[in-house]
């Protein structure tokens, strides 16, 4: 592949920043702490047993690697480009965010540290988190907005049985980022022995580095796979974007190599003329949240605005900070996908492929049929399925018009 | 000398401690809190904190939380709290302001803009509790062009390279964090305090203000005795809170509270 040199490929600096971007912008009490995991990870990242490690479990617990699959019909009916589907739905427990889970109960493990925390949205992270507690013997503790709780009950359910306990939190917009607001605050006050398992590439350095360093093994498998299956790299990518952790993990084995377009794909909401969406690269502007400076939906008063998604898991009004430095600088390009047509694409990948994705990777699929149109037969795009939908079949129920009865039947 | 210095200098010579009591702006309305800081001085603050609201502040706990969600209820922003600090100083030119909260809204204003505007209203220094001096390094020189003091937090869990170059960063006072926890806890620990401020002492010589779990007379006294002055915040604002409804009421249970601690410092 021909590389690109102008473009730094080994960011983060030493203090976390991309740019302008990342950083640690936290409280006092939290910097040793992070000055702990980032000497822990910055040795450990040199040692080829900790990456032999990972990579056995991703083999023998994750499952990977996850094919590269063909969506032929699905091309077929799109008339353009090759569409091709990194299934990383088919991983344990069903989403990507187990590849950084068992990175992070790794460390933990390093580190001594018997209790993790985590945050989440739709509560996929949630289980993944409280799934490698279980099967690393951590005591596991997960913070959900209230509203969430009440949305994600059967995840909710789920974590319980891996033994977690669930927090809902009552504060701000009671979502996904007031959540991570209190992790934050459990964490400060639990230091000594809790290790914070983030679930996306966004909060405080060296967070977005890690993040993104255990969910690269998307795009290393993906290079491979293309290589067997294509002949070649594909010309575009394309992965949804919450906080970003699936589709940097895909993009940036190829950041320095040109000939691949990369595409992410915000949560549009209602559209993108009004606030009720979750764009913030498309939408927002810089600004400093969660330990981070990146793109964020905020007032003109500096205060975070609510968000809208159909899907838990992008309704989120910040993004990981390699993201806003791959938009400045021009590498990677971010679009939006409304609610219907996340919606409509869940239909079509179900009923033409046999595959139902999450809701969330429901907007990837969305572009990447609209992108597959404008190319020719002979391009390829990898779409990253992030994560399956059997979460989401209430949402899509309800939002379908279809009533259930009290045993969950639908009718 | 900046004002929040020559306070300082004043009370050192006198051999007394300074009480810096913290309000959120705008909480729980836009006019309750300029009459709240005038009565906050007679009732014997040395130095006021205004906190500037916040949509999600991360290191607060319930009460403070809950202030930043009233005062954002009826749209407090960070110009609001400017223009509080602005009408203030047309009766107290003495009293030493500090705006203390998060940095988004100082960055959504723009830095220059900021501390242009925070001078004219006559803000003395800034406390962005997530702005640690790492990441301060650009900007921080337009602080000290303006001479607004920034104060930076110490933990119990600062190492001792971090505490020199905090010391090297910072003006006016610092602010040590009694506890690893968020406002609004309650386990304070005085020989913990003590114990951890000689160590800050060996390389501050700002003089060294010491928050969270100060909520009476007696919690002040024992943290007095060790630090050069006492920051008090939930305690404040759970008055202010019982009492929303009532600001009179407010103003008169919080002067007592603060009377009260003025006493045992002094005592
Ligand atoms: C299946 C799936 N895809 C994507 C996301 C969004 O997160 P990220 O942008 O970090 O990949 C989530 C988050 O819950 C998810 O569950």
């Amino acid at each position: 592949m021909a590389t690109n040199n102008a473009i730094d490929l080994t960011l983060p600096d030493e203090r976390g920043h991309f740019g302008i971007f990342g950083g640690r912008f936290v409280s006092e009490t939290l910097t040793a702490a992070l000055d702990e995991l980032q000497q822990t990870y910055s040795k450990l990242r040199q040692d080829p047993d900790f990456w032999a490690e990972f990579d056995r479990d991703l083999a023998h617990y994750v499952g990977r690697p996850s094919p590269l699959y063909h969506a032929e019909r699905l091309s077929a009916h799109c008339g353009g480009a090759q569409i091709y589907l990194k299934r990383e739905d088919l991983n344990h427990t069903g989403a990507h965010k187990i590849n950084n889970t068992i990175g992070q109960a790794l460390l933990a493990k390093y580190m001594g540290k018997k209790k993790v925390i985590a945050e989440t949205g739709a509560g996929q992270h949630g289980v993944a988190s409280a799934t490698v507690a279980a099967r690393f013997g951590l005591e596991c503790r997960v913070f959900m907005g209230a509203v969430d709780v009440e949305r994600q009950k059967l995840n909710v359910y789920r974590m319980n049985l891996l033994g977690a306990e669930v927090e809902a939190v009552e504060s701000g917009t009671r979502t996904l980022k007031d959540a991570m607001n209190e992790a934050m605050r459990h964490w400060v006050t639990h230091v000594d022995d809790t290790f914070y398992i983030i679930g996306t590439a966004a909060g405080p350095h060296p967070y977005p580095m890690l993040v993104r360093d255990f969910q690269t093994i998307i795009g290393r498998e993906t290079q491979r796979q293309s290589l067997e299956l294509i002949g070649r790299q594909p010309d575009a990518l394309v992965a949804c974007v919450g906080g970003g952790s699936n589709a940097i993990g895909m993009f940036h084995p190829y950041i320095g190599h040109d000939e691949t377009a990369m595409y992410g794909v915000e949560a549009g909401g209602l559209g993108l003329d009004g606030d009720d969406h979750a764009a913030p690269l498309s939408k927002g502007r810089p600004g400093v949240l969660h330990g981070n400076r990146t793109y964020l939906m905020e007032d003109d008063n500096g205060q975070i605005m609510g968000t809208h998604s159909v899907s838990a898991g992008l309704d989120y009004p910040g993004v990981g900070p390699e993201h806003s430095w791959l938009k400045d600088i021009g590498r990677a390009h971010y679009v939006a996908a409304t609610d219907d047509e996340a919606l409509q694409a869940f239909h079509q990948l179900t009923r033409m492929e046999g595959i139902m994705p999450a809701l969330e990777s429901a907007h990837a699929i969305a572009f990447g049929m609209k992108l597959a149109k404008t190319m020719r037969s002979d391009q390829s795009i990898v779409v990253n399925l992030s994560g399956r939908g059997d979460k989401d079949i209430h949402t899509v129920a309800s939002l379908d018009g279809v009533h259930e009865d009290q045993s969950g039947v639908v009718s | 000398m900046s004002r929040i210095a020559a306070v300082m200098d004043t009370l050192k010579q006198q051999g007394r401690k300074a009480l810096i009591p913290y309000i959120t702006g705008g909480d729980p309305a836009k006019d309750a809190t300029v009459p709240m800081m005038h009565a906050l001085v007679e009732a014997g603050a040395d130095i006021l904190e205004i906190g500037v609201p916040f949509s999600d502040p991360m290191a607060d706990g319930p009460t403070i939380q809950l202030a930043c969600e009233r005062a954002l209820a009826h749209g407090t922003s960070l110009r609001d709290v400017l223009a509080m600090v602005t009408e203030f100083r047309q009766q107290d030119s003495r009293t030493p302001v500090v705006l203390m909260g998060y940095l988004n809204p100082v960055e959504a204003m723009g830095y220059e803009t900021f501390v242009a505007s925070a001078k004219e209203a006559g803000v003395d220094g800034v406390l962005m509790v997530d702005l640690p001096p790492e990441e301060a390094e650009d900007i921080g020189g337009i602080f000290r062009e303006a001479e607004l003091d920034v104060i930076y937090l110490i933990a119990p869990t600062t190492t001792d390279a971090r505490i020199a170059s905090i010391a090297a960063s910072g003006s006016g006072y610092v602010y040590y964090v009694s506890l690893k926890g968020v406002t609004g806890s309650a386990a304070l620990d005085v020989d913990d305090v003590a114990r951890n401020l000689t160590r800050i002492r060996q390389q501050v010589s700002l003089p060294v203000g010491v928050g969270f779990g100060i909520r009476d007379g007696a919690t002040a006294a024992a943290v007095g005795a060790v630090a050069d002055g006492v920051i008090v915040g939930s305690a404040i604002v759970n008055l202010i809170a019982d009492h929303a409804g009532a600001p009179d009421k407010a103003r008169q249970q919080v002067s007592t509270l603060v009377r009260e601690m003025r006493q045992a410092l002094d005592g």
